[in-house]
């Protein structure tokens, strides 16, 4: 069974038609106002929740934007969250507009991360420390890309659903990342159960004077990349074709199978990079059952985005404040950060209500 | 330190997989409905944590395990309602909402819990067991499958039911229907959003009801995210079923079997890390994929909003 | 084609009238003010070109659709058809041109959809009516076969039976001949006359002039929404049939002679005597369970020959279309394009080579619906130059052709991004001519290129296709639409089964010919 992605959300049906109807301010308006729209109410309904459970939500929602946007050390580190999302926004992108859903993109990355740790150290003793941290980069994407595989070679050739298979790659993922960590790499060195450390002077350099981390920089090339790759080449052409009518692929004679196992590998790859950049940036080595979940979080953004690179690099900011916010709020306030999971689980719906009640509006008037 | 093979081991093995067998079995009837009538209900494991809180609050609220049972029963209909209006009725993406749904009522429960629960972390008492009288007394198989709770009865009959619906009842005809021509049941006069409602709104109370089942019976506490995707598993268990009810009470107990190794083998004083157990429910599903992955037939208008008159 | 029954009762009360019924669609007036009344014991035919407003008609009968404007009497009352089964109620049964039986339940269980949902199916009384009507109506109906295993045939016998089990005093028969061999044309006809005979009213909406002469009481003519035109059955009972058919054209078209779809072409250069530009030989394609296969199939065209396909839709036309452009890879046999072997190349290199495939499926497989115009133009070329230069998109290149194109095949758009779904089915067709004909072809296979089209596009192109074989080309013609066969081609091959089953040099006698292939019978 081939998904193809949310109809109402197709990026090139949108581009024609803003031209198309009354000119390019008001589609410029009238996007913002789909964009901003569904925030604003998500906003608004989460914020009930946090009175129901006897929180202010203006106060939290201020203390988020004060602690991850407006101080110079949570603005730091807004940014430097920001490198794994974005490489993990380029992944859904490139999933998402060739029509596979891609949900095993958390896995992907854990075992990109724990493939990193594992094997950035040991390189390091050896060698300059950035060829440690390339070739260090290059195992963590054919590692995450070999774990696409499997669902991959399911969808190509005999059409099984990759959502399923995805979903349990990625819990498959997660158990084996910890068996990794706690049997396999296990540091010597220290009690706490985590892989060895890469010391701070062998990272990922830091940006200028700031704590902001170069993986940014990267993160910021990947979506880049991975937009003009699907709205200027022949390739992203074929992997849009296949996302918007995969008969018409077949049709057309373009080798689908290959393709979709492609498409897997490149979005594994860049969640895998996701992984590699969180840990040679920041982190330092990858703690037992240590699983952000940045991956599922990631997936509103990129629609909210309409699937486009640019965009999505403004979505991905958001998050980054929200969850750096958000954790400091579960520090200060006593709200746990799951929270930033139901305000963006609540913006994925609220967006899809808002897109199909825009539908209908824009093509009664269209009558 | 007994071995493996031996009579406890066997015993506290088939027990578990009994127990962690109730919920996937729970999840997997419920989504099998929904697919037959063409939804593709991801927002299961959204259902399924839905009960396990709400089930748990209600159990421990009310000290009774069945107003528990059917509080989360509840929680999981009221969770698919969502699902009713914005994709049935309205015709929205069934995956979009879906992740949406898990993912906000997995974050939903673990902060509310947190709200309530995390200084105390409460647990419920044992649940009550019936014994079914003679069977019971098998040795090794006795109190492995006839000393449970009673709604693991309840669930393991639910089975038939399902099957004496699809095959014997109007409403049977109306869901396949649904699910492989719903231009087809139209015309026959047959409300297909009401079908397909009523399908949706079984997933979410049965989903609920096994979660509910899951931390009131199974664990006795709710933790965040302890479904931990038996939601998931529900649907492939849904998925390999090919609409054959009984296919998926054995892949039911198939997966229990796996769930539960890590206690019977602590049980029978083999120590494996758990990390290695947990991976094995989830290597056996991608191993049953691959093997049956495509023959899982699937209904034609799978995931396809119905548009009457659609031009 | 057979004569209809003298004497049929006039002035009876109808039991279905529309009054200036109106229905309206995002930038079309589907029906404009349209009175039509039905009444027992007559075949009412709608007879009107694609896109004259019939099928919309039709959903407002049968409950789809609410009208806009005017209103509905049943039985002489207003009445709103609020739902298909509110419209059952009012015995109101639709045959549709699609099949809408459930694939996969069998003859019995579809016919008992609809009952109360916590009964058992009473299969019981249900056999018992089945066969006290099926008999009456002298047609044999399965009741234990799934719907998917039945011909085409059978299951619109299932429909029409179904409609009938539900009391129905209106039996409403969409396009029911498109799926036919003239034989099966001719016992629909005289099942119908049955029907009426037994009080039934039928309303048979078709374009074909030559049916609505023969197997009508009373005529309506719908032309762009309104009806244009009314023959009642005195009328009708006292001309021949030719003058029937010069009466509902120049209803249709204004003042013209004989049938347009009777249309002369062109004769074309003779083409005996030169090798063929393409050879199939022993082609074979295993069946699926939803597909038949391929078996031994073998032609020859030769460049400015026309061969046309015959047969059932779904004994194997489309697998053959697939399976010689390389969507499909074969499991047997040989293709050769101009002396050279391709079976074994990919769509693109045959293509490149000059084989080229229009689909039938123009939305669902020929174009991408959200994608400009200009990027469906070069579908199939994507990557080659000069439109993508090492991988990258050269939009002016791209821009520059797609305008050219545009204007040398009439594509009404607003312009090359305009998105291919917002164009006319019409439109749509020509964007696919102009991506299949363009530069280098050899041999093209249309794949009912006329399907939905109206009248006026479907013209222009019968006289491409016909330019097309004229200029030198190679042209496979696959048609469930006889008429256009006998029309444009030099040969017809029948195919049944995933066979060829006989091929007939197109002449005086090749209608009979083809027909007797179709059901069977050798020619």
């Amino acid at each position: 069974m081939s998904v193809d992605t949310a109809p109402e959300m197709s990026p090139d049906l949108e581009a024609t038609e803003a031209v198309e109807t009354g000119g390019l301010g008001q589609a410029i308006l009238h996007r913002t106002l789909l964009t901003v729209g569904p925030i604003v109410i998500a906003l608004v309904i989460a914020g009930l929740i946090l009175v129901t459970v006897g929180v202010d939500p203006l106060a939290y929602y201020g203390y988020v934007i004060q602690r991850g946007l407006l101080s110079p050390t949570g603005i730091q580190q807004t940014l430097t969250r920001m490198a794994p999302m974005l490489f993990l926004a380029a992944g859904l992108i490139v999933a998402f507009r060739a029509g596979i859903w891609n949900l095993g993109v958390d896995g992907q990355f854990l075992l990109g991360a724990v493939t990193s740790a594992a094997a950035a150290p040991l390189l390091a003793m050896v060698m300059p420390a950035w060829l440690a941290v390339v070739i260090a980069f290059v195992m963590c994407t054919i590692v995450a890309m070999a774990w696409s595989l499997v669902p991959a070679l399911l969808k190509a050739y005999h059409g099984v659903n990759e959502i399923i298979t995805t979903l349990m790659m990625t819990f498959l993922g997660i158990s084996l990342a910890n068996v990794l960590v706690k049997l396999v790499f296990l540091d010597p060195g220290t009690t706490v159960p985590q892989t060895r450390t890469l010391p701070v002077e062998d990272r990922l350099p830091r940006l200028f004077d700031t704590t902001i981390s170069s993986g940014l920089i990267l993160g910021l090339i990947a979506v880049i990349a991975v937009h003009l790759m699907m709205t200027r080449t022949s390739f992203g052409l074929k992997l849009r074709v296949v996302g918007a009518n995969p008969r018409a692929a077949v049709h057309a004679g373009l080798g689908v199978p290959w393709l979709t196992i492609g498409v897997f590998a490149l979005s594994a790859g860049l969640a895998g990079l996701a992984g590699a950049v969180d840990v040679l940036g920041v982190q330092g080595n990858v703690r037992a059952d240590w699983n952000p979940a940045y991956g599922l979080a990631v997936i509103p953004m990129v629609f909210l985005a309409r699937l486009n690179g640019f965009a999505s690099i403004a979505f991905v900011l958001l998050l980054s404040v929200l969850s750096i916010g958000g954790e400091s709020a579960a520090r200060r306030i006593g709200v746990p950060n799951h929270f930033t999971l139901v305000l963006i689980a609540i913006v994925l719906i609220v967006l899809a209500i808002v897109e199909y009640v825009d539908h209908r509006y824009l093509s009664a008037r269209r009558a | 330190m007994t071995g493996l093979f031996s009579d406890v081991f066997l015993s506290a093995l088939l027990f578990g997989a009994v127990t962690a067998a109730v919920p996937l079995l729970l999840a997997g009837l419920g989504e099998q409905m929904s697919e037959k009538a063409g939804v593709l209900n991801i927002g299961i494991e959204g259902m399924m944590i839905a009960g396990a809180y709400f089930g748990f609050l209600a159990a421990f609220s009310f000290e009774s395990l069945w107003l528990g049972f059917a509080g989360g029963a509840a929680a999981g209909a009221v969770v698919s309602l969502v699902m009713v209006l914005l994709c049935v009725r309205l015709g929205l993406n069934q995956i979009v909402i879906g992740i949406g749904l898990t993912l906000g009522l997995e974050g939903l429960t673990a902060l509310l819990h947190h709200v309530q629960f995390s200084r105390t972390y409460p647990r419920l008492p044992a649940a009550d067991i019936a014994s079914i009288p003679l069977l019971a007394d098998i040795p090794i198989v006795g109190p492995a499958f006839f000393q449970h709770n009673p709604v693991v009865y309840l669930a393991v009959l639910l089975v038939p039911v399902m099957v004496f619906i699809y095959r014997r009842t109007q409403l049977g005809l109306n869901l396949q229907a649904a699910g492989d021509k719903p231009a087809a049941l139209d015309i026959a006069g047959v409300d297909v959003v009401r079908t397909r409602t009523v399908a949706v709104l079984t997933t979410g109370a049965l989903a609920g009801l096994g979660g509910a089942y899951l931390a009131n019976v199974g664990a006795g506490i709710f933790v965040p995210f302890i479904t931990n995707g038996a939601g998931f598993l529900g649907i492939v268990l849904a998925m390999l079923a090919r609409g054959r009810p009984l296919w998926v009470l054995f892949g039911a107990l198939l997966f229990g079997v796996s769930l539960s190794l890590t206690t019977a083998l602590q049980v029978a004083g083999i120590n494996i890390p758990t990390d290695v157990i947990q991976m094995i429910p989830f290597l056996a599903v991608m191993i049953m994929l691959v093997i049956f992955g495509r023959q899982s037939s699937l209904p034609a208008a799978l995931g396809i909003p119905y548009e009457r008159g659609a031009r | 084609m057979t004569s209809k029954a003298t004497s049929a009762p006039t002035d009876r009360q109808p039991i279905v009238a529309l009054e200036g019924v109106t229905k309206r669609f995002p930038g079309v007036v589907a029906n404009d003010s349209v009175d039509l009344e039905i009444r027992p014991g007559e075949v009412h035919v709608l007879l009107g070109e694609n896109g004259a407003g019939k099928s919309t008609l039709i959903g407002l009968l049968s409950g789809l659709q609410q009208p806009d404007d005017g209103r509905i009497l049943v039985d002489g009352t207003p009445t709103a058809i609020t739902s298909p089964r509110h419209a059952l109620s009012l015995g109101i049964g639709t045959v549709f041109q699609h099949t809408m039986l459930v694939p996969t339940l069998t003859v019995a269980e579809n016919l008992l959809l609809g009952g109360p949902w916590w009964q058992r199916p009473r299969k019981d009384s249900l056999r018992a009516k089945v066969d006290e009507i099926s008999k009456s109506l002298g047609i044999a109906i399965d009741l234990d076969a799934y719907a998917s295993e039945l011909s085409l045939g059978e299951q619109q016998h299932v429909e029409i039976l179904r409609a009938l089990i539900r009391d129905s005093r209106i039996l409403i028969l969409d396009e029911s001949t498109s799926m036919l061999t003239p034989s099966g044309i001719e016992e629909l006809g005289a099942l119908m006359r049955r029907l009426v005979e037994r009080g039934l009213a039928i309303i048979f909406i078709t374009h074909k002039l030559k049916e609505a002469a023969a197997f009508g009481d009373r005529i309506s003519v719908l032309k762009l929404g309104r009806k244009v035109g009314e023959i009642a059955p005195e009328r009708f009972r006292t001309l021949g049939e030719d003058a029937l058919v010069s009466e509902f054209v120049e209803l249709m078209f204004g003042k013209r002679h004989g049938d347009p779809e009777d249309e002369f072409h062109a004769p074309r250069p003779s083409i005996e005597g030169r090798p063929p530009v393409l050879s199939v030989r022993g082609l074979a394609l295993a069946p699926t369970a939803v597909t038949p296969g391929l078996t031994d199939v073998s032609f020859d065209i030769r460049p400015g020959e026309l061969l046309g396909v015959a047969g059932i839709d779904g004994n194997g036309q489309k697998q053959l279309a697939e399976v010689l452009a390389g969507q499909t890879p074969q499991d047997g046999g040989t293709i050769e394009l101009d002396g050279r072997r391709v079976e074994t190349l990919p769509v693109g290199a045959r293509r490149d080579a000059g084989l080229r495939y229009l689909t039938d499926d123009r939305l669902g497989e020929g174009t991408v619906g959200t994608f400009p115009v200009s990027i469906n133009f070069f579908l199939k070329q994507i990557g080659t130059a000069p439109f993508w230069k090492h991988g990258i998109e050269q939009g002016a290149a791209i821009d520059r052709r797609a305008r050219e194109l545009i204007r040398e095949y009439d594509v009404r758009t607003p312009g090359p991004q305009t998105p291919v779904a917002r164009l006319s089915g019409g439109n749509i067709q020509k964007v696919l001519l102009a991506r299949e004909l363009a530069d280098g072809a050899r041999v093209v296979i249309f794949n009912k290129p006329t399907y939905g089209l109206d009248l006026a596009n479907t013209l222009a192109t019968r006289k491409r296709i016909n330019d097309i074989a004229a200029s030198g080309k190679g042209v496979l013609l696959i048609s469930t639409d006889l008429e256009e066969l006998l029309g444009l081609c030099d040969r017809i091959a029948v195919m049944s089964g995933g066979a060829i089953v006989g091929t007939v040099d197109n002449g005086d006698d090749a209608r009979p010919a083809v027909g007797r292939l179709m059901i069977g019978l050798a020619a």
